[in-house]
């Protein structure tokens, strides 16, 4: 394609649309998905959320300069003052700074394990969408995990796990490599599936025949034309993953087998707020509505990108989101 | 349709054996020793006894395999005699899979939770149909209305918030402020008269909120979407244009139609529920079968565990089947044999 615009005149370059700048096939497409995803309330409203928590959770400690492991036992179990702006624990622990130093563990877990969900869903997917011969054995691996009891599952790993880990890489990253890893393992399932679904109507586009037909290697087809254009779905869905990646791992450390209190995470505060229910439920209140509040925003962000990428998409694709736990 | 049921249900039999060897083979692998938490003054040949005692001596596939006879040939066996009242062979003999903690056949322990679990389950399963199916319904026929923004929003919230969030939040408001709801679930609580029975109500109320809110929320979502795809069908402006009645077009056309997705999604939420129950469970302190499993994990009580995991992966698998038939009953275009 670069090639053969390179070697044609100028004026055929023109008239193939170079001139405007949304003639161009992939700009128009992508001024289009921009043009929907603005005017879609619910995608705006979580991107400008996500962004407050993220900035907050990555440089509000640079403002609230309090350290969250400092314990002032003078000033236990306070209510909110200009010193601690969300109070204390029952510890003195500033319980604003624990949780923005939760945060981070928080969204930084969520983004990690959807990276490893994402990249092993779409290899699996791309793979048996693409080669016919593994496509069943895939599809069979696939269903066997969709099989699989994943909370139950999860709370038995982590708890099995987590000394060796720790031992061997240390009390914070074992755990964090520890509860990435089998989040991430335990959830690509219904990414595979949708990417194999596209790689399969894309494959028999006569773009990829004609590809094909030039001699192109299996691997460059996959690199060139197939996974560009099967790309949309997976931002869609690693959007939802990062969502459902915080709310699994705040389940696993509010059942107390996740992070644990040295390093919280905000299921690991709301965990350790539920003995203090009667004497500072707000040490509850804050945590859960900080996840809350994150995982709503970026439902909303994946479902607006989702409506802007896809505006044909039908209730099984929609509904098909693995149904949570938790 | 029977071809289809058969070889439906013959491919489960592989899925469960393959789900029973990861569950088996994860615990038994897992580093740890079983008789690590045993006091430090038992002599090593005592714990190697221990190790015996517990079937530790055999090697991996041996134990797998007499795991299997045991929870797949001995406890149905067992289970036919106690519901019928017989006896079949040598019952006194036949090993049991048995809790290293209470040393008691883990099915009987399973047996004495399932009924706290399935209340609360069954229940708050049962509001979540009947509140999320009209809802969804209601919110696509008036797609974009203020009753379908107000409804998607709160599905939206329902489907993001984490059900320990909404339940922790539920006590602090029920209990701890009006003070008109128990925190705590009273298992030992039985239903003799009328107050007791409003008790037993008043003490379900909160668990089943929070678990009906949680499956109400998808399977709102889900309805929604399925009745807007389905009133975009030709036939229903076709429907239309016959001159049919609103109500028959939407009640006999729609919804038959778009109810087919709808059916099986219902029943494939059946085990999510109850996997999200180990959580409800713990927030409100139903000693139900999560609660089971969370003690027995932090015991590491492993068959417990091993059991209880399986048969979490037994409902996916069943209601996984009974889900497929269902579509290929009411879909007769599904079944592409």
């Amino acid at each position: 394609m670069t090639s053969a615009a390179a070697a044609a005149p100028a004026a055929s370059a023109r008239a193939a649309g170079h001139g405007t700048p949304l003639a161009h096939p992939d700009r128009a497409h992508k001024y289009a998905v921009w043009h929907r995803l603005r005017h879609h309330p619910g995608a705006i409203a979580g991107a400008a959320v996500f962004t407050v928590v993220a900035l907050a959770v990555l440089f509000g400690s640079f403002v609230h300069g309090v350290d969250p492991h400092y314990l002032d036992y003078k000033a236990k179990n306070q209510g909110m003052s200009l010193a601690h702006p969300l109070g204390t624990d029952n510890l003195g622990r500033d319980t604003f700074a624990r949780l923005l130093a939760g945060g981070r563990l928080s969204l930084a877990v969520g983004v990690a394990a959807m990276a490893v969900s994402i990249t092993v869903g779409t290899v699996i997917g791309v793979l048996s969408g693409f080669f016919r011969r593994l496509d069943g054995p895939l599809m069979r691996f696939t269903d066997l995990f969709l099989a699989l009891p994943v909370l139950p599952l999860l709370m038995v790993t982590t708890m099995l796990f987590r000394e060796p880990l720790r031992a061997a890489l240390g009390l914070e990253a074992g755990i964090f490599i520890l509860v990435v890893g089998v989040i991430g393992i335990t959830s690509w399932m219904q990414t595979a599936r949708i990417v194999r679904g596209q790689v399969l109507a894309i494959r028999a586009r006569e773009y990829v025949t004609a590809a094909r037909s030039i001699g192109a290697r299996p691997w460059r087809i996959i690199g060139r034309h197939v996974f560009p254009n099967a790309l949309s779905p997976i931002v869609v869905a690693a959007t939802l993953d990062i969502a459902a990646a915080i709310i699994t791992e705040s389940a696993l450390s509010f059942l107390g087998l996740g992070f644990p209190s040295d390093f919280p995470t905000w299921g690991r505060l709301l965990y350790d707020g539920v003995p203090f229910l009667t004497l500072t439920p707000d040490r509850v209140i804050w945590p859960g509505l900080a996840i809350s509040l994150t995982v709503l925003s970026v439902n909303f962000l994946g479902d607006g990108l989702r409506d802007a990428l896809d505006p044909h998409a039908t209730a099984t694709s929609r509904g098909a989101r693995p149904l949570r736990q938790g | 349709m029977l071809r289809y049921a058969i070889r439906r249900l013959l491919f489960a039999i592989p899925t469960l054996l393959a789900i029973s060897f990861v569950v088996f083979a994860l615990l038994d692998l897992a580093p740890g020793d079983p008789t690590a938490q045993l006091p430090l003054t038992i002599p090593p040949e005592t714990r190697e006894l221990i190790r015996q005692s517990l079937g530790l001596g055999q090697p991996f596939p041996v134990r797998y395999v007499r795991w299997l006879e045991q929870f797949l040939a001995n406890e149905p066996l067992n289970l036919v005699e106690v519901l019928f009242g017989i006896e079949i062979g040598d019952s006194e003999g036949r090993l049991r899979v048995s809790s290293w903690a209470t040393r008691s056949p883990v099915v009987d322990l399973i047996a004495q939770r399932l009924p706290q679990t399935m209340t609360v389950v069954g229940v708050s399963y049962l509001v979540a149909i009947l509140i999320a199916v009209p809802v969804g319904v209601f919110s696509a026929y008036r797609q974009y209305s203020v009753f379908d923004q107000v409804g998607t929003f709160i599905t939206m919230v329902g489907f993001s918030v984490p059900t320990f969030f909404t339940g922790t939040v539920l006590i602090v408001i029920f209990s701890g402020l009006l003070g008109w709801l128990p925190s705590i679930y009273d298992t030992t609580h039985r239903v003799t008269d009328l107050a007791s029975f409003g008790y037993q109500l008043k003490q379900m109320a909160m668990p089943v909120m929070v678990l009906a809110l949680f499956s109400a929320a998808q399977i709102s979502r889900f309805t929604r979407s399925a009745v807007l795809d389905t009133l975009h069908q030709e036939y229903v402006r076709t429907a239309r244009a016959k001159g049919l009645s609103e109500p028959l077009v939407i009640f006999v056309h729609v919804l038959r139609n778009s109810m087919i997705p709808v059916v099986t999604v219902i029943a494939l939420g059946i085990p999510t529920t109850f996997a999200g129950a180990i959580i409800t469970e713990q927030i409100f302190r139903i000693n139900g079968v999560g609660a089971l499993l969370i003690g027995a994990i932090e015991g590491a009580d492993i068959p417990t565990v091993q059991t209880v995991t399986f048969i979490f992966a037994g409902l996916i698998v069943f209601f996984n089947l009974i889900a497929d038939l269902l579509y290929g009953m009411l879909d007769p275009r599904i079944r592409y044999d």
